[in-house]
């Protein structure tokens, strides 16, 4: 539904030159929920603004519905953005107009006569679950309820595509949660294609098919979130699932890390596991069949839509022929391990 | 004082108005668009335009740089080609007209500019057109600093049809300055003035009326 290839943007020339997209390719199925997630600065809201061209790529191409969007301009382009309806981050709804007038302007804008805009909002009214607010004004309401009117807005020209620039950024983890419900349910009841960009990955967990990672301008990582969330590949996908777990070893314990282990020392493992590993009593089965004792020093599980993940800091407690043992056993049976360093055994 | 007089406070009042109805009417149907194509010919603006944003920026900073004074007697002879007179009332409209018209552009350029260019950005994605952005979204979003702005040309105009009545412009700047100052009647100046104060007042209150009401912030 959504196909950019080989966009780049750079703003500037010369010595002065940033590029902001670097060579990106980047597919949206139709029907799917696709997630791009980054650090502040590292292209997001570039790459989401190149997808209806309020930014034009400098090199590259950008496909909507079978549609070569970078071919348009002028009124054609005007016209293919009515298929891509688009949220902000600060909602952007117009103060001098109601609720039911904000969700009309897109129609207003296309020429539709009164009754048929009023067919159209009043449903929409009713599926983000401001029927009783049509008359009030964005200043009267709150955030949650501006990006439902912004999302009734967005939806009222039906499009095929929604892009979400930071939609629930402004708003508390609950609005979020409220709002990521009702894109969810949009996108099952109308079989919408949604791209969005996000810093945080709680979105990405909660409504994402597929994400990808950015970073300085490049695309570095994409994957099926249940497979991000166990196993990421980069460097900074493990520093977003370490932060978002917050499983980090403790402090004090840190500070006792060997990098190499010696005679006096035992391993401290972080464990990663999904799908049937999480349903095995694995720490009595550590102690029984290797002979290695399990101090957990941190443990949590995930749910990541319909995934399991567990996640484990521990310390591995037995002689180091057992230990690597442990080590084996661990990895034969899907678990993903990483030796975080090693400890001196208490006297 | 006599029913004369008062009959002549009546009419100077009449004709304050007057003038300063006619060019403010004018000046916002000048400059308005004028304002608008100051703005959305800014660099990154809908309708980018850096030379006809130049050319329009300084043909602006020059109306707004000569003092009213002399504007009034620069352009007598552009005055009497449209009011067919350099004295009276009509002939007085045309230079508070031409001071107004830069005065209301800057004024309705800063007003669009307080306009969050979000809301550019979102019409933007729906496909809106340079012209729909402006009526659907940056004229109606800047309702509020418009009518601010009228209202200020409004008070300035009150002030420089006084400055008129040194050239003969009819109003209450004439009268005050013929039988208040030349003929030293501090009744007759007490009253223009008095007068003056109440009209600004009003058109104040008016102006900030209407802002509350177009404000829905």
């Amino acid at each position: 539904m959504i196909r950019l290839e080989n966009v780049s943007k750079t703003y500037g020339s010369g010595a002065h030159a940033i590029q902001a997209l670097k060579h990106v390719d980047l597919h949206v199925p139709k029907g799917s929920i696709h997630g791009v997630i980054g650090l502040s600065g590292a292209g997001k809201s570039t790459l989401i603004r190149c997808v209806n061209l309020l930014e034009r790529p400098t090199t590259g191409s950008v496909q909507v519905d079978g549609e070569e969007l970078t071919r348009l301009s002028g009124p054609s382009l005007n016209q293919a953005r009515h298929q891509i309806g688009m949220i902000f981050q600060h909602f952007n709804l117009l103060s001098s107009r109601s609720v039911y007038d904000n969700v009309a302007l897109p129609l207003e804008l296309a020429g539709m006569s009164k009754s048929a805009i009023q067919e159209r909002v009043l449903p929409l009214l009713d599926l983000t679950g401001l029927a009783d607010k049509a008359d009030k004004f964005p200043a009267e309401l709150s955030g949650g309820q501006k990006q439902r009117v912004a999302i009734a807005r967005a939806l009222s020209s039906r499009p095929k595509v929604l892009l979400c620039d930071e939609a629930t950024s402004a708003l508390d983890p609950q609005t979020t949660g409220s709002i990521l419900e009702l894109l969810k349910e949009i996108n099952q009841q109308l079989g919408l294609t949604i791209l969005l960009i996000t810093h945080e990955m709680e979105v990405v967990k909660t409504i994402c098919d597929r994400v990808g990672l950015i970073s300085d301008g490049e695309l570095v990582e994409e994957a099926d979130v249940g497979d991000f969330f166990t196993a990421p590949q980069t460097q900074l996908g493990r520093e977003f699932l370490n932060d978002f777990l917050e499983l980090e070893p403790p402090g004090a314990l840190v500070e006792r890390l060997e990098a190499e282990p010696s005679v006096n020392t035992h391993p401290v493992v972080r464990l990663a596991f999904g799908g049937d590993a999480v349903a095995t009593p694995l720490v009595s089965r550590l102690a029984r069949e290797c002979g290695v004792d399990v101090s957990i020093l941190q443990a949590k599980v995930e749910s990541i839509q319909d995934r399991t993940l567990g996640l484990m800091i521990a310390e591995l407690i037995g002689n180091s022929h057992d230990t690597r043992a442990a080590l084996n056993y661990l990895e034969a049976h899907d678990l993903k391990v990483e030796v975080l360093g090693h400890v001196q055994r208490d006297a | 004082m006599s029913n004369a007089m008062l009959e002549l406070i009546l009419e100077s009042t009449l004709e304050t108005l007057y003038m300063v109805g006619i060019a403010g009417l004018i000046a916002a149907i000048a400059g308005i668009p004028l304002g608008v194509l100051l703005y959305v010919t800014r660099p990154g603006q809908i309708l980018a335009n850096p030379v006809t944003q130049s050319v329009l920026a300084i043909v602006t900073n020059v109306g707004r740089s000569i003092p009213f004074i002399i504007l009034m007697v620069a352009i007598i002879p552009f005055t009497r080609l449209i009011a067919g007179s350099s004295i009276g009332t009509n002939a007085a409209i045309v230079p508070l007209t031409i001071a107004a018209i830069p005065f209301v552009a800057r004024l309705v350029e800063g007003a669009l500019n307080e306009v969050p260019p979000g809301l550019v950005e979102a019409a933007q994605s729906m496909g809106a057109t340079p012209y729909q952005i402006i009526t659907k979204v940056l004229l109606p979003e800047a309702r509020g600093g418009i009518i601010n702005g009228m209202t200020i040309t409004v008070v300035t105009l009150i002030s420089y049809s006084a400055m008129a009545g040194a050239v003969g412009g009819g109003g209450l700047g004439d009268l005050g300055i013929r039988y208040g100052y030349n003929r030293f009647d501090p009744v007759v100046m007490l009253i223009t003035v008095a007068i003056l104060v109440v009209m600004v007042q009003g058109f104040q209150s008016l102006g900030d009326h209407l802002v509350r009401k177009a404000d829905h912030k």
